[in-house]
């Protein structure tokens, strides 16, 4: 045991059990994920950038990524900052009913949206009711537009009540007192004080949303994104090479962003949760 | 902290409310859907078990499955991740922090790429890649940084350092002031580390649904088959069944968070 007398070994043998699991159960399998493409030449790779099918379903996930985004920013800011300044009551139970959705699986996301737009949803009975005929929009880009902002907003809300609250008031009272109207009230004190959370909390939101599988695949969808590419190219065509050129290509855009927005906030990514 | 003044905020109350509907009425929904005899009649049809019954019979086994887990992934978190947490809190070097940017980056992948590098790297080990522990093991991957992230911001504390100081200079070893004196000190952070391993682990789909084969299936797994090939009552009730076995979960562990908080914060 004379080498826990020293700092250095001490060191060593705590990072020893998470570095050799991590090595063997990441680092190696995902190094063989790298380089299993390079098997055939690298044209994997190449392919992914020129197929038409791959191109379009990285546009499709990237928009719809993008969207979502800004959508569930904009709407989460404003839940937020009201939920931070007004108190009333069960104002902590409705907090905690919003942030709920972060604890579900995207499976279950993606059947909420069925229950409401699906064929037998509760619009199409309403529809229905009113004599539209029965409208469906879960299977389509609205359905998937809507799961992945049910399924954002949590964080979303949660991170922007918490930097709303720690807010100077004083600031708004004074800007106020100098007659700021709403709109210049929005611009030149909120959006400039909750910048850094928007920072954070939209990379986290967008590296998620482009890696969602489980609300995709449970509204199996007309409109395909990348994880489903990945999923039906390695399931249904065995297509091992294309599955994990494709991986490696949403993995680095993903980090990239999570990386970028670190840099400019200093958040990290370990607050993510995928869904 | 509450503002001196409450000015009206009509955009802000409307949109409040929305999000509500929006986020509280599809819960609603799949809860009552779960109950009623038959969904497309609705509350008109009568409220039944039958269909939680049913859940139970055909998927009852992935309740225990998922929580089993979950628990696993919680003790293997903690045995690898708090030792790991304190070699990063405590060093400052280059390397220690390439380090901690590499446990990451399971977290800022998406899991989809985890599991085919874990399935191409061991799909072959027969024994494993069909047991447990190969979702276990996509799990802790992924859980992992939580867990070092959570427990590491707490060993920084300034105060730690002169106890660690007081205790060694008093004689204890290594493991005597790292069990006596260190973990005690990071408790709560160890408890919310749990509280948030606990939550992935269980809700996880993403990586679970490739890893897992017919005889090793989760409750998410499950739910995706229900949603996929029973009936809207089925698949609701199966969603009150993750709710009921989450929430409670959730209560408790939050609710031994902050015993734990109160009594050892300093």
């Amino acid at each position: 045991m004379f080498a826990l007398n020293n700092r250095r070994g001490v060191m060593l043998a705590c990072l020893a059990p998470a570095a050799a699991f991590f090595f063997a159960f990441w680092l190696l399998p995902f190094a063989r994920l790298i380089t299993l493409p390079a098997e055939q030449g690298w044209s994997a790779y190449f392919d992914i950038l020129t197929e038409r099918r791959y191109v379009a379903s990285m546009f499709n996930t990237l928009v719809l990524s993008i969207i979502v985004t800004v959508a569930t920013l904009v709407i989460g800011a404003a839940t937020g900052v009201y939920l931070a300044r007004h108190d009333f009551r069960g104002r902590s139970a409705l907090l905690s009913l919003l942030t709920l959705p972060l604890a579900f699986p995207g499976v279950i996301v993606g059947f909420f949206v069925i229950l409401l737009g699906g064929r037998q949803g509760l619009i199409a009975d309403l529809s229905h009711a009113m004599g539209f005929g029965r409208v469906t929009f879960a299977y389509g880009l609205l359905g998937l537009f809507l799961a992945y902002v049910y399924f954002s907003l949590p964080r979303a809300i949660a991170s922007y009540t918490a930097a709303a609250e720690a807010v100077d008031m004083q600031l708004e009272e004074a800007a106020r007192m100098l007659g700021a109207s709403r709109w210049h009230l929005t611009r030149d004190v909120w959006i400039p004080q909750l910048a850094p959370t928007t920072v954070a909390c939209g990379a986290i939101i967008f590296a998620t949303a482009m890696g969602a599988f489980g609300t995709a695949f449970t509204l199996a969808s007309k409109v395909e994104v990348v994880p489903i590419t990945i999923y039906n190219e390695f399931t249904n065509y065995a297509n091992f090479a294309t599955a994990a050129a494709l991986s490696i290509a949403l993995g680095i855009i993903t980090w990239a962003v999570l990386f970028a927005a670190r840099m400019v906030s200093g958040a990290s990514p370990a607050n993510q949760e995928a869904k | 902290m509450k503002p001196p003044r409450v000015h009206r905020a009509p955009i802000l109350f409307t949109v409040t409310v929305l999000v509500a509907l929006f986020m509280i009425g599809p819960m609603l929904v799949s809860i009552l859907a779960g109950l009623v005899q038959n969904y497309s009649v609705g509350i008109a049809s009568g409220f039944t078990l039958r269909w939680l019954d049913e859940v139970w019979s055909v998927y009852g086994s992935t309740v225990g499955a998922s929580i089993g887990l979950a628990l696993a992934c919680v003790v293997c978190t903690i045995v690898m991740g708090v030792p790991c947490a304190y070699a990063l809190a405590r060093s400052r070097s280059r390397a220690a922090r390439a380090f901690e940017e590499l446990i990451t980056l399971p977290v800022a992948v998406p899991g989809l790429a985890t599991a085919l590098a874990l399935i191409l790297a061991y799909g072959g080990t027969t024994t494993f890649r069909q047991s447990f522990a190969f979702i276990l093991v996509g799990h802790v991957v992924f859980t992992l940084p939580f867990m070092v992230r959570t427990v590491s911001s707490a060993f920084q504390r300034h105060d730690l350092l002169a106890m660690e100081e007081a205790a060694r200079t008093l004689g204890a070893s290594f493991p005597q002031r790292f069990l006596g004196v260190l973990v005690p000190a990071v408790l709560p952070s160890i408890v919310a580390g749990t509280l948030m391993v606990f939550t992935l682990s269980i809700g996880e789909f993403n990586l679970t649904w490739m890893l897992h084969t017919p005889l090793t299936r989760t409750l998410p797994v499950g739910l995706a088959d229900s949603y996929a090939s029973m009936r809207i009552e089925i698949g609701s009730a199966y969603t009150l069944v993750f709710f009921i076995v989450i929430l409670p979960t959730l209560w408790i562990l939050q609710a031994a968070s902050s015993f734990v908080q109160k009594r050892y914060a300093t």
